[in-house]
């Protein structure tokens, strides 16, 4: 996709984020450890824009490097190649200074909400610290937004002396909501936002999250494992597997009518809230180790464990191509002139 | 589970409160059931309703002061566990009984490598000795689908992603093949893949092993299929006690419908908010006289704000916590047939 106009939020051209797990250096071999360098491909050549004011859905097998992107966009982790434009400036080469001024308009909900408070701080300073260091509010005024912003996502304002410890794992969550929330940002990396909630307060997040980006025109990548969620929150789901994008399309459309293989297991494996739909239901279980992305497999990354992978697929890399009007998949075997895989 | 061969666990009446500057929560507040060998029981409930502290206390993990257990029985296998000195429930913890925390992150040591962490359990428990146990630890990780165990296994726990992490919690639990296994939100940060793949294994721990299963989430797409029955907490109480099929068809407490009205749809209109349930969760620490329900419930009169409900038996293995259940489980019954 190359239509990089005014309409988008952040334009992510090659993007690529690799961990560099050591190895393979003389004391290594001497030592005997590991005798190859092991680079973990997190992220690997990654194109895509968000549109200003969309919710993009992204999706995708443990360990495939949503987090990753995630971070790389407000840079807390380190982009090894590739480009990531935010209002026509590569977010890879900003200046410390210069991604200072953006942090108050790029904010993230954290996976691992207990990993990402801090211990010693009460909730109050905690969701308090970012309205001082951005000066938007001072004195008594901070403790009563916090307080607005702990009722906002249900939590009762009389926790604001409480530490992080003291609260349950779905509270705690919501006190990283109520911290990113705070400074009034453009665009949210929101990482599992709802996973430790119960049903009825998901719902009341995904509704908070859809008011404010009606009122405030915010954006959101919103990364989870709830396909349920994501369907009812975004407007385009992206697909990723392996550090690569296998699918791009409407919400609607991946559900409704997954291309990629990839995309077909993973809609087939969602559970029913039903009992007895859930006991006749067949799901398509994938077989085959989840390949490592130190050494993905060649060619197309999942072709060791793709039902319809045929010779080629282990030697030719997959391009993400429109099959159908804004759908976009990457699998050698589809096509638009034959975008089912059961025909090809 | 039909082969009912006993009682592993039962809990009576528990209580565990916290102390806290802004009063004493009731995290826990009375609350009781059993499980048979062999027996899946899942637990739902409002974030912050107790789930997490209930499990702790059955584990004798709850952090003494500002915690404690205040009153109540927990039985395992015979043994009174709340009266057990605390090195034996160290012996029995991570070899008979095990529990997947929900937060990774707070039980893995940051400082030492997985390798590390794993090899200490089979090391204390199955007395293995090094190579033993580092073979047993890559099996383990393998099996809850880490891919190239091998060259992960003496990495540290951040350099994993959360699911990863999520997975080496569930590989140490499934270590010494306990004989109940407390799963706290086991599933909440994998894919629906790798959930499929890990819901199959602890099938499989239980149809093998007859493993009894607490399990605990928020996602009831998962308890509707993994589960023989059902608890939905509230408030540190029990709200409702059911047979699974039983509860998701005929519920018969307000919350209870709330909770299942709740689920995104996947036929929902476009535009339209989610149904969520009125008003704030409440606070423990402050609960009124009546229903601790009541201020958020469609079906409340003035009964529920001044007199605290009963646990009304609907039949032999249905209980609901509410002034109205029997109205409201004809209701359910009535329009759900
Ligand atoms: N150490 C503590 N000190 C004070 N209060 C605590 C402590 N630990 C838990 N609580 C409180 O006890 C109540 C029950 O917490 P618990 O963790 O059991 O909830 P939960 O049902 O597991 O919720 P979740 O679904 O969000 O994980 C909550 O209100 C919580 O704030
Ligand atoms: N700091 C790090 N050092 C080394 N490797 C890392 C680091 N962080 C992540 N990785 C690796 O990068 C890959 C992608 O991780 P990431 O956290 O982005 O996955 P994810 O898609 O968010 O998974 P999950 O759904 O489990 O959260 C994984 O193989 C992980 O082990
Ligand atoms: S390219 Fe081949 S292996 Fe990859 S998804 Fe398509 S058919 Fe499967
Ligand atoms: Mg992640
Ligand atoms: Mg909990």
């Amino acid at each position: 996709m190359s239509e990089t106009n005014g309409n988008s939020m952040i334009s992510l051209e090659d993007l690529k984020v690799y961990y560099d797990l050591g190895g393979g250096g003389l004391f290594d071999r001497l030592t005997g450890g590991s005798k190859e360098r092991r680079v973990v491909k997190a992220v690997d050549g990654v194109t895509f824009d968000i549109k200003k004011g969309e919710t993009l859905g992204l999706v995708g097998e443990s360990g495939c490097g949503k987090s990753t992107l995630g971070k790389a966009l407000l840079r807390l982790t380190t982009i090894t190649g590739g480009r990531a434009i935010y209002k026509g400036k590569d977010i890879a080469h900003m200046t410390k200074s210069e991604m200072r001024e953006q942090r108050k308009d790029l904010q993230m909900i954290f996976q691992d909400p207990y990993a990402s408070l801090n211990p010693r701080m009460t909730v109050g300073n905690i969701i308090g610290e970012p309205i001082r260091t951005f000066g938007l509010a001072n004195g008594k005024s901070v403790e009563s937004m916090v307080q607005d912003l702990m009722e906002t996502v249900g939590l009762s304002r009389r926790f604001i002396k409480r530490y992080p410890h003291e609260f349950s794992g779905g509270q705690r969550q919501r006190i990283g909501i109520a911290r990113a929330l705070a400074v009034d940002p453009e665009f949210i990396v929101a990482d599992e936002p709802i996973s430790a909630l119960d049903v009825s307060i998901q719902a009341q997040i995904m509704n908070l999250m859809e008011d404010l980006q009606k009122e405030k025109h915010l954006t959101y990548l919103f990364i989870s494992h709830d396909l349920r969620a994501i369907r009812h929150v975004a407007d385009r789901v992206a697909v990723m597997y392996l550090g690569e994008i296998v699918e791009l399309a409407e919400a609607k459309d991946i559900y409704e009518d997954p291309l990629h293989p990839y995309s077909k297991a993973l809609i087939s494996a969602v559970p029913v809230p039903d009992p007895e739909i859930e006991a006749e239901r067949e799901h398509i279980i994938l077989t085959g180790d989840v390949p490592s992305p130190i050494n993905p497999p060649s060619g197309c990354h999942f072709h060791t464990r793709c039902q319809y992978a045929i010779d080629a697929c282990k030697t030719t890399e997959p391009e993400l191509v429109q099959i159908k009007p804004n759908h976009y998949s990457s699998c050698i075997r589809i096509s638009p002139e034959q975008p089912n895989i059961e025909d090809a | 589970m039909s082969e009912q061969n006993g009682k592993l666990l039962s809990v009576t009446d528990l209580r565990t409160y916290f102390q806290t500057e802004d009063g004493v929560v009731k995290a826990v507040d009375g609350i009781s059931f059993e499980l048979e060998k062999g027996e899946t029981l899942g637990i739902v409930g409002e974030s912050g309703s107790g789930k997490s502290v209930a499990n702790l206390s059955i584990m004798r993990l709850i952090p003494e002061p500002p915690g404690k257990i205040v009153s109540g029985d927990i039985l395992f296998d015979g043994v009174d566990v709340r009266g057990l000195p605390l090195e034996k429930v160290r012996d029995m913890r991570g070899k008979r009984m095990a529990m997947i925390f929900q937060d990774p992150m707070t039980s893995l040591n940051p400082f030492l490598k997985i390798s590390t962490q794993l090899m200490e359990v089979t090391q204390l428990h199955l007395g293995h000795n090094k190579e033993q146990a580092y073979k047993h630890a890559i099996d383990m990780l393998r099996t809850v689908g880490i891919p190239a165990p091998e060259k992960r296994i003496d990495n540290y726990p951040h350099e994993f992603s959360g699911g990863m992490r999520q997975r080496v919690m569930i590989a140490m639990a499934l270590s010494c093949e306990p004989e109940l296994l407390i799963a706290d939100e086991p599933t909440t940060a994998l894919d629906v893949t790798i959930q499929a793949q890990i819901l199959e294994l602890i099938k499989d721990l239980r149809n093998d092993f007859g493993t009894s299963v607490i399990l605990i989430t928020h996602d009831l797409g998962v308890v509707a299929g993994m589960t023989d029955k059902i608890i939905v907490m509230y408030a540190g109480k029990v709200f409702e006690k059911a047979p699974t099929r039983e509860l998701f068809k005929n519920p018969a407490n307000p919350y209870t419908k709330g909770l299942l009205k709740s689920v995104p749809d996947p036929a929902h209109e476009e535009g339209t908010p989610l149904y969520q349930i009125p008003g704030l969760p409440p606070d423990v620490a402050h609960l009124p006289p009546g229903c601790p329900f009541e201020e958020r419930c469609e079906r409340a009169e003035d009964i529920c704000k001044n007199e605290f409900p009963p646990f009304v038996q609907i039949n032999e293995n249905h209980h609901s916590l509410c002034h109205f259940a029997k109205e409201v489980y004809a209701e359910s019954t009535g329009g759900g047939e």
